[in-house]
């Protein structure tokens, strides 16, 4: 029997059983929209956080006192030194308070986060207006502030907050720039901080020594160079501020934050996620696939008869099985293309509700995910075929001629 | 396919006179029916040459359906050998057995068996799936215009009348050149009209064509246009013998019983019987009940 024969036939079998085709056809067309639904969510979760993280550029690494001793500028230096840390590019400070930023009427409650020029393009953040802390900003430990998105709508709405004089802690600083829009981080949004020079908050807002006199910092970012491996980078890290805050046997009294362990952290996370809603999916397309066997059975039954018509005209038991198990895949395959269409439109129906605000949940449909989905749908098809066809296929020709 | 067809007869005529087409030899089919067996056919000889036209009678019961399914390789004997054009067929596989059906079988059934969400012309069509035909719509067109359906291709078989749903039923058995056709009790349930129609196109194809015909039945009229009635009693040949055909009785009256018309005629057609399609075209009279 030739493809298009079996086709042929399969689709017209299909068809002449319109109602029960499509009965049969809706536990697939249910399971394999809730896997496109929910893969999709998944999915959506995962370039949300991966997109978040991107961001801040992948070869960042984060390091944070976990004592009382306080990152100093000396560990900042040595970091710096590229005899000790050759992998490293950069490594910049970020001196962390929290005061109120007053203009006019209008008062906020802001994270103020003292750091370096450098801090723009490592943190991946864009300008919108104006200009950023620069180095003679920080010699000089002058009085000028970087708004944030958010802090200058805030206190500015839609004017422009260059040039402006705002209040911190009763002291007068020039807005010299302001931020992009930079979106929801995990570590606190850029749009809702604000930044100076780092010598700025140590000297005017908080003045806060190390008892080795040094100016203290709440953390440094380090950038590894692009060609260097981030965990090498990592180590040199780990070696160099051991040395410059003289541990010998103590354990680490800071840690470091690798965004690479991040993004494979959060990688597997989601893809578990997905993996428990595709499998919740999966139980209403094996409940499906029960179904398509059950009416594949009654077919089978109900046209036993033919099948010894076909038998009797020299079908082989291959032709006969592989008209049944087309049927079959065909009626999933079916079901798994509706599903597909509506698990897409569900998707974007989600999308367009933007539930939980504009960085809420999202649901993102990749081609993957309809490969998978059809993919899976001619499997039940193929898997719960199998017997009922295999049944058809073993029918002695007398009996199922003379079967009413 | 057609030099195929032609090489198995040629072969299986080395003296070029009456090939034997069927052979069977203590044939025997016994089933197991829970604990009792069930003989229904049993220790049965018979040897059928190319071209004959025979008639199966017998009571119900009496075996001779199981023993046409027998020489139709849709059942298999469970004692003896049957040779099909020279072919041991009691040994073969299911899978050569359906190739066998495809090739050198057409069936005619009682109910007609057509499949009823098909037209005509795609149950004619329906065997030629399970082979390597080319043409099939041509075939299958050439066929229903042989039992005279060739305005009804497209109807269903439930827009048809039982006769004109046997006629489709034999398009679709002589569709793929058979060596032999077996018809049970293709008349069972027609009314008389529909009956000699039936029995007027079977008969062409056994003369014209030159195709073994066995037809199983109870009923006279459709045993006297057989050359050979074979008669069955409790799964054994109670009797078997050669007659003038009905429709030959009157132009051959003086020919002795015991030697009717051999396959001769049909056997020297038969092997360019596509040149007589054409003269063949007559239609018989249209059923209308």
């Amino acid at each position: 029997m030739q493809p298009h024969d079996i086709l042929r036939a399969a689709a017209h079998s299909l068809g002449a059983n319109r109602l029960r085709s499509a009965l049969a056809l809706l536990g697939i067309v249910l399971g394999i929209s809730s896997v496109v639904v929910l893969l999709a969510i998944g999915r959506g979760v995962s370039v949300q956080i991966t997109e978040q993280i991107g961001n801040l550029g992948s070869n960042l690494l984060f390091v944070w006192p976990t004592t009382s001793e306080e990152l100093t500028i000396r560990d900042l230096n040595a970091l710096r030194d590229p005899q000790f840390a050759p992998s490293i590019e950069s490594a910049i400070p970020e001196k962390q308070t929290y005061a109120r930023i007053d203009y006019q009427r209008k008062s906020r409650g802001t994270t103020i986060i003292g750091t370096t020029p450098d801090f723009l393009t490592t943190r991946n953040l864009k300008l919108k207006a104006g200009v950023f802390v620069a180095a003679p900003h920080v010699a000089n430990r002058s009085e000028v502030v970087v708004l944030g998105d958010t802090v200058a709508q805030d206190l500015f709405g839609n004017r422009s907050a260059i040039g402006s004089q705002v209040r911190l802690r009763g002291n007068v600083y020039t807005v010299i720039g302001t931020l992009d829009r930079s979106g929801g981080g995990g570590f606190g949004s850029a749009d809702e901080q604000a930044f100076i020079p780092y010598t700025t908050v140590h000297y005017r807002l908080q003045r806060e020594r190390a008892i080795s006199g040094e100016i203290t910092l709440s953390q440094i970012t380090v950038k590894a160079r692009d060609d260097a491996d981030v965990n090498q980078a990592e180590q040199e890290v780990k070696t160099t501020l051991r040395a410059s805050r003289r541990l010998r046997d103590e354990a680490d009294d800071f840690s470091i934050f690798n965004q690479q362990q991040l993004l494979d952290a959060i990688g597997n996370v989601s893809r578990a996620i997905s993996l428990f809603l595709g499998s919740i999916a999966g139980i209403s397309l094996l409940v499906g696939g029960i179904g398509i066997m059950n009416i594949m059975l009654v077919a089978v039954t109900e046209r036993t008869r033919e099948i010894g018509i076909r038998q009797a005209m020299g079908a082989k038991r291959r032709d006969i099985l592989a008209q049944f198990v087309t049927e079959a895949v065909m009626l999933t395959v079916g079901g798994g293309l509706v599903g597909v269409g509506m698990g897409i439109g569900l998707s974007l129906l989600l999308q367009s509700l933007q539930i939980g605000g504009e960085d809420g949940l999202r649901a993102v449909v990749s081609p993957g995910i309809v490969m998978l989905a059809l993919g899976v749908s001619a499997g039940v098809g193929l898997f719960f075929g199998i017997y009922p066809a295999a049944r058809a296929s073993g029918l002695n020709p007398i009996e199922a001629l003379r079967h009413e | 396919m057609d030099n195929d067809k032609q090489q198995t007869a040629d072969n299986a005529a080395p003296d070029g006179d009456q090939a034997t087409v069927i052979q069977l030899e203590g044939v025997s089919k016994t089933y197991e029916m829970g604990a009792v067996q069930v003989h229904a056919v049993r220790e049965v000889s018979l040897s059928v040459n190319e071209g004959e036209f025979i008639a199966i009678t017998g009571a119900s019961g009496s075996g001779k359906s199981t023993l046409v399914n027998m020489i139709g390789c849709l059942d298999v004997p469970t004692h003896g050998t049957y040779f099909l054009d020279g072919e041991n067929v009691g040994e073969l596989s299911s899978n050569k057995l359906a190739d066998i059906r495809s090739r050198k079988v057409g069936f005619v059934f009682q109910t007609y068996s057509l499949l009823p969400r098909m037209s005509a012309i795609a149950n004619v069509e329906l065997p030629m799936m399970y082979g390597r035909w080319r043409d099939r719509r041509k075939r299958a067109e050439d066929a229903l215009e042989i039992v005279g359906l060739a305005d009804r291709m497209h109807h269903k078989p439930t827009e048809l009348s039982g006769g004109q749903q046997q006629r489709v039923g034999i398009a679709r058995a002589l569709v793929k050149e058979p060596s032999i056709l077996i018809a049970d009790e293709p008349t069972g349930n027609l009314d008389s009209r529909s009956t000699s129609e039936i029995l007027d196109v079977i008969k062409q194809l056994n003369t014209e064509r030159g195709i073994t015909v066995l037809v199983v039945t109870h009923e006279p009229d459709v045993a006297a246009i057989a050359q050979r009635v074979i008669s069955m009693h409790d799964g054994e040949i109670a009797s078997d013998r050669l007659q003038v055909p009905a429709d030959q009785q009157e132009s051959a009256t003086e020919q002795p019983s015991g030697e009717p018309e051999t396959s001769d005629e049909g056997t020297k057609r038969r092997s360019r019987w596509w040149k007589s399609w054409p003269i063949f075209g007559r239609t018989p009279a249209r059923q209308t009940s």
